[in-house]
């Protein structure tokens, strides 16, 4: 890997296309990625896990985290209503306070999309997941259909899940191919995109070495953003994950010149976590990353508790439940 | 936009520094008879307190209060010796947060690793010793193994607490009966740890802490009467206590210095090698005996390594140590900060590559940057000598067994390091690493159970576990 960020994005990318060209160079780059030792990794989330975030780093680290929020529903009972509900919480998330800032996105079914659309219009972006969601498990054709109905119907964002069957028998090259085509099936009329997250759900490849080297793939077959979880599967994202995929995008980066966003989603319910998972991608990957449109949450109890925080932090009281919406 | 972490200080409120201190001998605290002499806060160079200085009567004192309790000490049941130990870890834990304060004010090391690190260590050192004082017999060393006498114990300034605790627990379970020297820049935390005995009940005399210097310490050492000897602290010292006591019946056991290797293969996990550097060497501001100061890195990846570490070094957060924070304290005292600076100097002069990431030093207080040398061979005294401060020497090697050469060939043996996702080569490289410790894809773990103590001028003896035992028991070897 080399070790300073090529100038040319387009030309550091295209040094990695001999590793993509065929099933064998892809396993041996991938296989030839640095192994994670499980104890180190796990012990150094713990440790950036007890910095003490207080008073000013506290209330702009709480802003940036309700801004970084994918406010999400992905429930079969899900309703219009209930999905409008949450558009216009995403849009005004605590309406009694006008500076609290809006969330960076929705995140539904796609069926949902132009639901969400019109209550939030432009003013936050519409994510759906796709291909499958969230087990993966359908025809390539299906999945494709169901990656464009979701553009179609205007969504800003596609979250796609991987074929982690595949992945786990080794079948690399199809997993790559599958998100290039997704990747395609992004494309709009106008030539634009929606963005690409890519979902692993790293609760079933289990060990950080496969994390790591489901980053690189995801990242060398065009994904925009890399996600940890579906939310359906436990465990969900947890803090050495993140790690392991922060260390990635920064080494992504430093390699090609391409800077990839990362979203933990799953299991991230309190204000205090959010805070933590802020601190990782500030000291593993960099102040680069410390905006909306580089890190995510995937998340919708975390948002009201959020809310409580901060407004613990203006009032110096804490209000109950009760005060803030439920979603 | 940058994440600026706002100060979060931890309050001191919680101790109750006085403004002077005696010793404690016997069971009560009682004035010295040297000049008295001040501990400094080392982050800000405030005037703590005033300590007592032993001198050879005070000494003398406490030996004779050590040898009357000896004899009540080492008959009680062991199961009632237990009773004490396991309620002094009960209270070390109840005033954890007051002892992790306390020794970060007094030593200068960050709050999080006197909380997180050398608190709980103690604790469990105590527990774990509680533990073996009724079940000496089945500790390897033959039937019925019988306590020394009077252990005169001397110990550093880099691990106040935890060095008191790796010599006042094994003694106390095995029977014997302490005086305890602590260093005299870091004496407060040993002072409350007497409280504590108070507050335990401890009988009068099983425990007396003197403070003093180097007098003191000599005094101790070659106190007729003392029948047992535990020091760690410096190579130097070291050689002139085993000369001190050559020609008595003393037991002695010597933990001294260390220039560990820490060695790191081109298969390693390298993001966690790098963690595992960082905290080789900078943990307590490198003021510690089994630092992995001699970085080893495989020539294959060796500029990697270094861009990761580098990256990783920029990082660390300098400054008050009482700030939860802060990642690297204060150097403990202005003598041990001329010689990192010296050490330092003479790195640049023999012409290895000097680089600290920017950081801001505070403008009172001893302080000393994260600092690598590059470009170092195994020839320059910065590759040979102790520093005792945050500055690592990075050498390369290309094959195991440069790597095992390059790593032995020191005059100490304490610890190493070995980083490798190869379990075969873990166990190639720690049969042929002449060091008391051989850490694998890991790093200044301690742990009670686990034996400690080095080769060569390192020192002799072991401290923890069972073979730690062996140093306060008569009655057959382990």
């Amino acid at each position: 890997m080399p070790t300073t960020a090529p100038t040319d994005p387009a030309a550091g990318l295209a040094s990695y296309s001999e590793v993509t060209k065929d099933e064998r160079a892809l396993r041996r780059f991938l296989h030839g990625l640095p192994g994670v030792d499980q104890v180190g990794a796990e012990a150094r989330a713990a440790a950036l896990g007890t910095r003490s975030i207080k008073t000013t780093a506290k209330e702009w680290a709480l802003d940036l985290a309700i801004r970084m929020v994918d406010l999400t529903t992905l429930e079969g009972q899900d309703t219009p209503g209930k999905v409008r509900a949450l558009a216009a919480k995403a849009l005004r998330p605590d309406p009694s306070d006008p500076s609290c800032p809006s969330v960076a996105a929705v995140c539904v079914y796609g069926d949902m999309v132009a639901e969400v659309k019109s209550v939030v219009g432009d003013a936050v972006n519409v994510a759906a997941v796709a291909t499958a969601f969230p087990s993966g498990r359908a025809a390539l054709d299906i999945k494709l259909a169901d990656t464009r109905d979701a553009v179609e119907a205007g969504a800003d964002e596609i979250d796609m899940v991987i074929d982690r069957g595949a992945f786990l028998a080794g079948r690399y090259q199809q997993v790559f191919d599958e998100i290039v085509a997704v990747k395609e099936a992004c494309q709009r009329p106008d030539g634009s995109h929606a963005h690409l997250k890519v979902i692993f759900e790293t609760g079933e490849l289990q060990t950080y070495d496969n994390v790591r080297r489901v980053s690189w793939l995801a990242m060398l077959a065009g994904a925009d953003f890399i996600k940890t979880s579906t939310g359906k599967v436990q465990p969900a994202a947890t803090l050495p994950v993140t790690l392991v995929m922060l260390e990635a995008v920064r080494d992504f980066r430093e390699a090609t010149g391409v800077q990839i966003g990362v979203k933990p989603a799953g299991g991230i319910r309190t204000a205090k976590d959010a805070i933590k998972y802020l601190v990782m991608v500030n000291e593993v990957a960099g102040d680069d990353w410390l905006t909306p449109d580089w890190f995510r949450f995937g998340a919708s109890t975390l948002l009201n508790d959020l809310l409580m925080q901060r407004t613990k932090l203006t009032t110096g009281r804490y209000s109950g439940p009760d005060y803030f919406t439920l979603d | 936009m940058a994440f600026e972490y706002a100060p979060a200080p931890e309050s001191r409120s919680i101790v109750d520094i006085k403004p002077s201190y005696g010793l404690f001998v016997d069971g009560a605290f009682v004035d010295g008879n040297g000049a008295a002499f001040k501990t400094i806060n080392p982050a800000t160079e405030e005037t703590l307190a005033e300590i007592a200085e032993a001198d050879e009567a005070d000494v003398d004192a406490a030996v004779q209060a050590a040898r009357r309790a000896f004899r009540s000490w080492s008959r009680m049941p062991g199961k009632e010796r237990a009773k004490y130990l396991f309620r002094i870890a009960r209270i070390l834990q109840e005033r954890a947060r007051e002892l992790a304060v306390l020794e970060s004010i007094d030593n200068g090391k960050p709050i999080k690793e006197s909380r997180d690190v050398d608190v709980p260590t103690v604790a469990a050192h105590f527990f774990y010793h509680a533990g073996w004082a009724d079940k000496l017999d089945y500790a390897g060393l033959g039937p019925n193994p019988r306590a020394l006498g009077v252990a005169g114990q001397v110990i550093p300034w880099n691990f106040p607490l935890l060095m008191l605790a790796w010599k006042v627990a094994p003694a106390l379970a095995c029977g014997n009966t302490v005086v305890l020297k602590p260093a005299e820049t870091t004496p407060l935390t040993a002072l409350l740890f007497a409280e504590i005995c108070q507050q335990a009940d401890l009988p009068a005399g099983v425990v007396n802490i003197i403070t003093g210097a180097g007098g003191t310490g000599q005094a101790l050492v070659g106190h007729p009467d003392v029948d047992k000897v535990a020091f760690t602290g410096s190579t130097d010292v070291g050689k002139a206590i085993a000369r001190a006591v050559a020609g008595t019946d003393k037991k002695v056991t010597l933990e001294l210095g260390g220039k560990a290797a820490n060695i790191v293969f081109e298969d390693a996990a390298l993001d966690q090698a790098v963690e595992g550097i960082v905290s080789g060497i900078f943990f307590n501001q490198g003021h510690v005996c089994c630092a992995g100061s001699r970085l080893l890195v495989q020539e294959s990846v060796a500029e990697e390594v270094l861009h990761r570490l580098k990256r990783r070094m920029a990082t660390l957060r300098v400054g008050d140590p009482l700030d939860k924070n802060t990642d690297i304290g204060a150097i403990n005292s202005a003598e041990q900060l001329a010689r990192i600076t010296e050490l330092s100097g003479i790195g640049d002069a023999e012409g290895a590559e000097r680089w600290s990431p920017d950081c801001e030093l505070p403008a009172s207080g001893y302080w000393f940057p994260p600092t690598i040398f590059t470009g170092v061979s195994q020839a320059h005294r910065i590759a040979r000598e102790e520093i005792f401060g945050p500055v690592l020497s990075v050498l390369t090697f290309r094959t195991p067994s440069e790597a095992i050469e390059k790593a032995n060939n020191t005059p100490y043996g304490l610890s190493a390091g070995v980083w490798t996702e190869k379990g075969s080569r873990i166990l190639h490289m720690a049969d042929r690493l002449r060091a008391g410790v051989v850490w694998a894809n890991t790093f200044n773990k301690f742990d009670p159970t686990s034996p400690f103590g080095g080769y060569q001028e390192s020192g002799y003896g072991r401290e923890g576990g069972r073979q730690g035992l062996a140093a306060y028991l008569k009655g057959g070897q382990a």
